[in-house]
């Protein structure tokens, strides 16, 4: 499934420029310290946390997750959102924890 | 002599850059039509290469060198040194300071993870001279 309709699916707030249209979700990972991320997370996962940082879009850009999704609405520094459009990185945002999140976005990759 | 060399300087104590070598020599290979798994280890190598030689080592140099098969990273600092290699190696052991932790960093994979994501890696450090660590990539690894 796209980033895009998984979006549109599941109710997430765009928050970037690049709604990941072109990028596939594959599955999901959760976690907020980056190297855990960069040592755990898969190429086209969907990435659960709360690291709204331009750290944050460096991980992603490198570990080519799929997109970034804020969960439990964790803020986007102004820094972390211009990095993010110049390097195409899809952010999301959704109230919910990432434990719900998560569970969405395997009944929706599994239907 | 390698078909491309690349080389960069990373600035100490400079989070917002870090991840721009990285990121270039990413965006590099992937014109030159790499293959994109070991790009992706480049690239995450790499990365956790340039976030220690900002946290720890007040910057440092890095010299990627490509050829058809293999990519070289050499990340040259003179930083403290590591005074025990086996524990820097150790996941979840790091020395680095709190507001580091908070941007995310710091839960001591670093290293680890540059090993996981190398096929090749070398730690040459002196205490209070600095350190220079080499890694290399295979294009076809068969690492995933």
């Amino acid at each position: 499934m796209k980033i895009n309709e998984l979006a549109e699916a599941l109710g997430w707030k765009k928050l970037t420029d690049c709604d990941g249209a072109d990028r596939e979700a594959l599955g999901c990972y959760c976690g907020d310290l980056l190297s855990w991320v960069m040592g755990r997370a898969k190429a086209d996962d969907v990435w659960l946390t709360v690291m709204g940082n331009i750290n944050a879009i460096a991980v992603a850009t490198l570990a080519d997750v799929s997109a970034i999704v804020l969960v439990e609405s964790a803020a986007l520094d102004a820094e972390a959102l211009a990095r993010a459009n110049q390097q195409e990185v899809a952010i999301y945002a959704t109230e919910l924890p990432a434990y719900e999140t998560a569970l969405q976005i395997a009944a929706a990759l599994k239907a | 002599m390698s078909m491309l060399q690349l080389k960069y300087s990373v600035p100490g104590d400079d989070f917002t850059r870090a991840g721009e070598a990285s990121g270039d020599v990413k965006h590099k290979l992937k014109k030159l039509g790499y293959n994109p798994a070991a790009i992706r280890r480049v690239a995450i190598a790499m990365y956790e290469g340039e976030i220690n030689m900002v946290i720890h080592a007040g910057g440092g140099e890095a010299i990627v060198d490509v050829d058809p098969d293999k990519v070289e990273i050499l990340l040259i600092d003179h930083g403290p040194g590591i005074a025990d290699v086996n524990k820097a190696m150790q996941e979840g052991w790091s020395t680095a300071p709190d507001n580091v932790r908070s941007l995310g960093f710091g839960a001591g994979m670093g290293l680890p993870n540059m090993k996981k994501y190398s096929d090749e890696m070398t730690i040459d450090s002196v205490v209070g001279q600095g350190t220079t660590l080499k890694m290399i990539v295979y294009a076809q690894s068969p690492k995933p």
